[in-house]
């Protein structure tokens, strides 16, 4: 194709997304389109499989049944949620060998909130009502995105999200209103996850390398500080309903702009983590890759028995 | 490293009698039965579902949207096969 070619096609794409229709799979794209969707769908898809290892570390410990039927469901939603993001992925024409070997080789992020640890049964509370509360804040946009197959996957990642918030926030109210240890439990919980939660939505405007482009795609409505502002107000009423306190001296109602002014967050801690020097970036690693290589006899039998049970057939049916 | 990897299988699930099958989405399983086992934990655990279809993804031919044109634009100026095309007058009724 010419250059003039492929100007004018390109014009056309975009257009198609200003009008927003859907892109679909087999429609013609920008290679920097195609990029752009495989390199954020599935940091998005790793972040859900990671995302599973800091809360597995309690599922056998759930102080009850009713606690334990809840993470397990909330872990195996994630588990689904990768795979609906995987296989929308390669859609676009990646293999999930190679979306895989990406995850295990370090070349693909996930996002780097999963590399803190889960030190006590309260952090459960916390990630379900702060993690997955700016989760939601980042992915409920993601619904309306121009690329079909990612738009689909999100609407049912949506749907089945807002469950994972509630029960987190009320494991935090169950312990805001309990003996002060556990009260204390949950107020060091929400000290150690509010930032790293704020941070999650991504480095600031004036930061962010990809915010220009992934608007006009509609991978993005509107921009980290916007999002991270809507956490901020929203949570904090939430936190003030059951007691806790936000670890941030300088955060205050600003009632003219009608939102909380808050301070400074620790970007050299943000881009530490996300180059790999968060406290468990290494034991979250070592366990993704080491669950792939003890399970690769599995994949292996399941593939011989499928073939196995072929050539039965196909025998019986001479 | 294994030597094969599992098919891509793509899943259709009927959300209630009634209703047709409708894609849902795609997974990897070695065979059908896993596809089916599979599909059942990944697209219906809360109930979406009454009955599933897998096919295994490779046996799906789509049409290509760069031939839209030739596959579709038929149809567009057919106009008469609409109800609308045809004039009645006002005074005609049941029709």
């Amino acid at each position: 194709m010419s250059e003039e070619q492929i100007k004018n096609l390109e014009a056309q794409f975009e257009a198609r997304i200003a009008r927003d229709e859907k892109i679909e799979a087999k429609d013609w794209m920008p290679e920097k389109y195609r990029k752009t969707h495989i390199r954020q769908m599935s940091q998005h898809a790793h972040s859900e499989i990671v995302g599973m290892l800091p809360e597995g570390n309690w599922i056998t410990r759930a102080p009850s049944l009713r606690r334990k039927v809840a993470l397990l469901a909330k872990v195996q939603d994630e588990a689904g949620h990768g795979l609906y993001l995987y296989s929308a992925c390669e859609t676009l024409g990646i293999s999930r060998d190679e979306l895989y070997e990406q995850l295990h080789s370090g070349k693909a992020k996930y996002s780097s909130i999963f590399n803190y640890p889960t030190v006590t049964w309260a952090d459960m509370g916390a990630i379900g009502w702060l993690v997955d509360g700016a989760a939601i804040i980042n992915q409920v946009p993601l619904c309306n995105t121009s690329y079909g197959p990612y738009a689909r996957a999100m609407v049912r990642v949506c749907k089945e999200e807002s469950f994972h918030q509630r029960q987190g926030y009320e494991i935090m109210i169950k312990l805001a209103n309990g003996t002060p240890e556990q009260k204390e439990m949950a107020q060091d919980a929400l000290n150690r996850w509010w930032w790293p939660s704020l941070m999650m939505l991504g480095p600031t405007d004036a930061e962010s390398i990809h915010t220009e482009q992934s608007m006009k795609w509609k991978l993005k409505r509107k921009s980290n500080d916007d999002l991270r502002q809507q956490f901020i107000d929203q949570t904090v009423p939430q936190a003030d309903l059951i007691g806790l306190t936000i670890p941030d001296p300088d955060l205050k109602w600003n009632e003219e702009k009608g939102s909380y002014d808050f301070g400074d967050i620790d970007w050299d801690e943000f881009w530490q983590v996300v180059k790999g020097h968060g406290p468990c970036n290494k034991e979250r690693m070592n366990a993704r890759v080491g669950a792939w290589e003890r399970g690769e006899w599995v994949r292996d039998a399941a593939m011989a028995h499928a073939e196995k049970q072929q050539q039965r057939k196909e025998k019986q049916a001479v | 490293m294994s030597t094969k990897n599992w098919p891509l299988w793509e899943v259709f699930v009927r959300s209630k009698n009634g209703l047709e099958h409708r894609h849902f989405g795609s997974l990897h399983a070695a065979d059908a039965d896993m596809a089916l086992e599979n599909a059942r934990d990944v697209y219906t655990r809360r109930n979406e579902g009454v009955s599933i279809w897998v096919v295994e993804s490779k046996n799906i031919t789509a049409s290509n949207p760069q031939h839209n044109g030739e596959m579709f634009e038929p149809a567009q100026d057919k106009v008469y096969r609409h109800p609308t095309f045809y004039e009645l007058p006002d005074e005609v009724k049941y029709m």
